[in-house]
């Protein structure tokens, strides 16, 4: 009895097991690996009838490109979505969790959810979590009390703005943001503007590339444009195409049948449907 | 850094002070090629860390009869500088022979100045925007720090990389007018306003062109802060804190 | 007041790509225009590429300040030696002298990547590979820089040179004729624009003959 209580699987939350370890491998100069990011631009903006994001697909892990048209936008209830910018594995956890929170609440209340809801689930979880959920978030969305557009920072902090970016490639569209948005917006004139803006990050900032996605809500009604934008295509390809030569030679080729068969006996009609 | 060098390697030297962090800085500077030569603009403060500490420092200077000088970064290295380029001028004068200077080899010498001060550990802690024209060519370029330099159509320094050049990027093009040119500027200077925080709102605009150099007397933008978010930002998110 | 900067460093990477390709008559040097600073792109329009000989060009990437340093100083001696010899450098002189240009700065080295390419003496293609330090080898085909994990495993496998162990030696020009090349680099860098965030922008393409020195530039990826 006492035994099995030790090795009982953990019921919910993180497990901190190797942090101990970590830190003293870290002291001995071990590198961690790095982890997907997706070095960001993330948009959002308020419009005349709602909430327009935005956000490119590129998908980061140092250098190198590991996902050339990856979702940024997360699906948070039907009226509420979220850009996400840092590593990955957080933004997706993150959102995935506080959107199964706010369908539970929304079957217990049977009432629509509420941005303020969402934003407050998302800042009380990464302020536990002390900035080490590393997750950059532009949550967006109308409920009954009007359109909401919202910035939260990994260490919890938040903020409530008629126009928001984030990721790395924050301060190119934020340039955009700042010499031309104004309020009142036509819906065109607002999808125009966060295109120009995650535009500028795709171009300007080397984390942020490939396509633009956007998400276009409005009372009872919501638009997910993927890959409204494709503005960068593959440069050069070869007229003729490559081929690849069998070089590695081989030497023995042996093959071992399995020793067995075993019979597959039918069991009635049970699984026949 | 240096107390962690060993010293045969660095000689005598390494055990001076160096300048290795800034003391009073001046934050962005934006420039442009437009029809008939260059615009270049900057905002007047030089910071203390993040207090504003002076609101009147001139940060573009002309540099013999062809070149504009713009930095950002410690103050008193671009002082240094402005002397380094005097006696520069001087001497160059003193030949007597019909000739200056132009912007290239101005820009050149920053380029070896800022360059063997790096290879000395004893950095100018400085961003350059050297702009001018000569003979009808106009010439844009910039220095960092370590000695990284190039030319461009529009080049910017600091904050100005991240916020003003996707601006030009996008609207920049080779037949701005001097009024378009001057709209494009201001543009660039007033994102920078609000979004660097030790930018400040009293800018310098200086043009050369064939003609010679004019730097604008400082004066103010005007800012928009009456979003109705803005003036009542709780509102926005009742029910959370 | 707090030391904001203590952490002063003197080098940076700029970022970028280079190729070189040789083969039996002639040689292709490329590399991408883009020069960045972290994730900022700096310009989209600095060459790499660095004529030292009239059969002679260097491609670099790594610190732009250092790279042009060492293209300045490459570029003096060549003048003294055209001075002294009355003749162009050859191009395996000029892979000595880079070298010992590289080596003589081994404790605090230029941080640049090359590759050498040219048409030695029997006007065949050569090309050399260095590291920052000097160490250098005369192959068939190299790349360097910020996208050559990518590019590298591709190249071998479309142009696997005889091993230099074999007996008798074997040439190390690859087997391809010069617009087969030209070709190729064009897609080993529309691959590594794809999946290296530091290259882009534009290509240009240096082409070594018996003709002389020609140039071609295409467009990248600008994200």
């Amino acid at each position: 009895m006492s035994t099995s209580d030790v090795e009982l699987p953990p019921k919910g939350g993180f497990s901190f097991d190797l942090c101990r370890r970590n830190e003293m491998l870290s002291k001995k100069g071990a590198n961690p690996p790095s982890f997907r990011k997706t070095g960001t631009t993330i948009v959002g903006l308020i419009f005349q009838d709602g909430v327009i994001l935005g956000a490119d697909t590129r998908a980061t892990a140092g250098s190198i490109v590991c996902d050339k048209n990856c979702e940024k936008i997360h699906y948070m209830a039907p009226n509420i979505y979220c850009c996400g910018a840092g590593t990955a594995a957080d933004t997706e956890a993150v959102t995935d969790m506080v959107n199964s929170q706010l369908q539970l609440h929304r079957y217990h209340t049977g009432r629509e959810s509420r941005v303020v809801t969402a934003l407050t689930l998302l800042k009380s979880h990464l302020f536990k979590y002390q900035g080490h959920v590393q997750a950059a978030l532009v949550l967006g969305g109308v409920d009954v009390t009007g359109p909401h557009l919202h910035t939260i920072y990994p260490h919890g902090s938040t903020d409530t703005l008629p126009f928001a970016t984030m990721g790395s490639g924050s301060l190119a569209a934020m340039a955009v943001f700042e010499s031309k948005y104004r309020e009142g917006l036509t819906k065109e004139e607002g999808i125009n503007l966060v295109c120009e803006a995650i535009c500028a990050g795709i171009f300007n900032d080397l984390g942020s590339g490939s396509n633009v996605d956007l998400c276009v809500i409005t009372k009872g009604h919501k638009e997910y444009l993927r890959n409204y934008q494709v503005p960068n295509h593959r440069a050069h390809i070869s007229s003729k195409g490559f081929t690849f030569p069998k070089k590695t030679e081989v030497l023995l080729t042996k093959i071992t049948p399995l020793d067995e068969k075993v019979e597959v006996i039918e069991a009635g009609d049970a699984m026949e449907e | 850094m240096a107390s962690k060098q060993p010293d045969a390697l660095l000689g005598p030297e390494s055990d001076s002070q160096r300048t290795q962090y800034p003391y009073v800085t001046g934050t962005s500077v934006v420039a442009i090629k437009y029809k008939d030569g260059i615009l270049m603009a900057s905002d007047m403060g030089g910071s203390y860390g993040s207090t504003l500490r002076y609101k009147s420092v001139e940060r573009i200077k002309p540099i013999g009869k062809h070149s504009l000088l713009g930095a950002s970064g410690e103050i008193s290295d671009f002082q240094e500088i402005l002397r380094y380029l005097d006696e520069l001028i001087l001497y160059d004068n003193m030949w007597d022979d019909g000739n200056s200077l132009g912007p290239k080899e101005v820009h050149n010498y920053l380029t070896r100045i800022m360059y063997n001060r790096r290879n000395k550990f004893n950095p100018l802690w400085n961003s350059l925007v050297l702009g001018g024209v000569k003979n009808g060519q106009k010439y844009l370029g910039t220095v960092s720090m370590i000695g990284v330099n190039f030319e461009d159509n529009h080049v910017a320094s600091g904050f100005g990389n991240h916020l003003a050049r996707p601006i030009l990027r996008q609207e920049w093009h080779e037949n701005l007018s001097f009024e378009d040119g001057v709209r494009l500027l201001e543009k660039c200077m007033l994102v920078l306003l609000y979004r660097d925080r030790s930018a400040i709102n009293k800018f310098q605009i200086a043009k050369i062109t064939d003609e010679g150099v004019t730097i604008h007397q400082p004066y103010s933008l005007k800012t928009n802060w009456e979003f109705s978010a803005f003036q009542n930002p709780s509102q926005g998110a009742v029910g959370t804190w | 007041m707090a030391k904001q900067h203590a952490n002063w460093s003197p080098y940076d990477n700029n970022g970028g790509s280079c190729v070189a390709i040789a083969g039996a008559d002639y040689c292709v040097i490329a590399a991408d225009t883009r020069m960045s600073t972290g994730y900022n792109i700096l310009t989209r329009d600095y060459s790499k590429i660095c004529k030292l000989a009239d059969k002679c060009v260097m491609a670099s990437s790594g610190f732009q300040a250092d790279v042009k340093a060492l293209q300045k100083h490459l570029g003096a001696r060549h003048l003294i030696y055209q001075h002294q010899h009355n003749k162009q450098m050859s191009c395996p002189a000029m892979a000595q002298l880079l070298s010992n240009t590289l080596y003589y700065k081994r404790f605090f080295p230029y941080y640049s990547f090359n590759v050498l390419g040219g048409l030695d003496n029997e006007g065949k293609g050569c090309v050399f590979t260095y590291d920052a330090v000097g160490s250098y080898e005369k192959v068939g085909y190299s790349s360097q820089g910020s996208g050559s994990t990518l590019i590298m495993p591709f190249l071998d496998n479309q142009l696997k040179s005889p091993s230099p162990l074999l007996l008798p030696a074997q040439d190390a020009v690859t087997p391809l004729a010069e617009d087969e090349a030209v070709d190729l680099v064009k897609t080993v860098f529309a691959s590594a624009s794809e999946r290296d965030i530091y290259t882009g922008d534009k290509l240009e393409i240096v082409v070594i003959n018996a003709d002389g020195l020609r140039r071609e530039y295409i467009d990248l990826r600008k994200d």
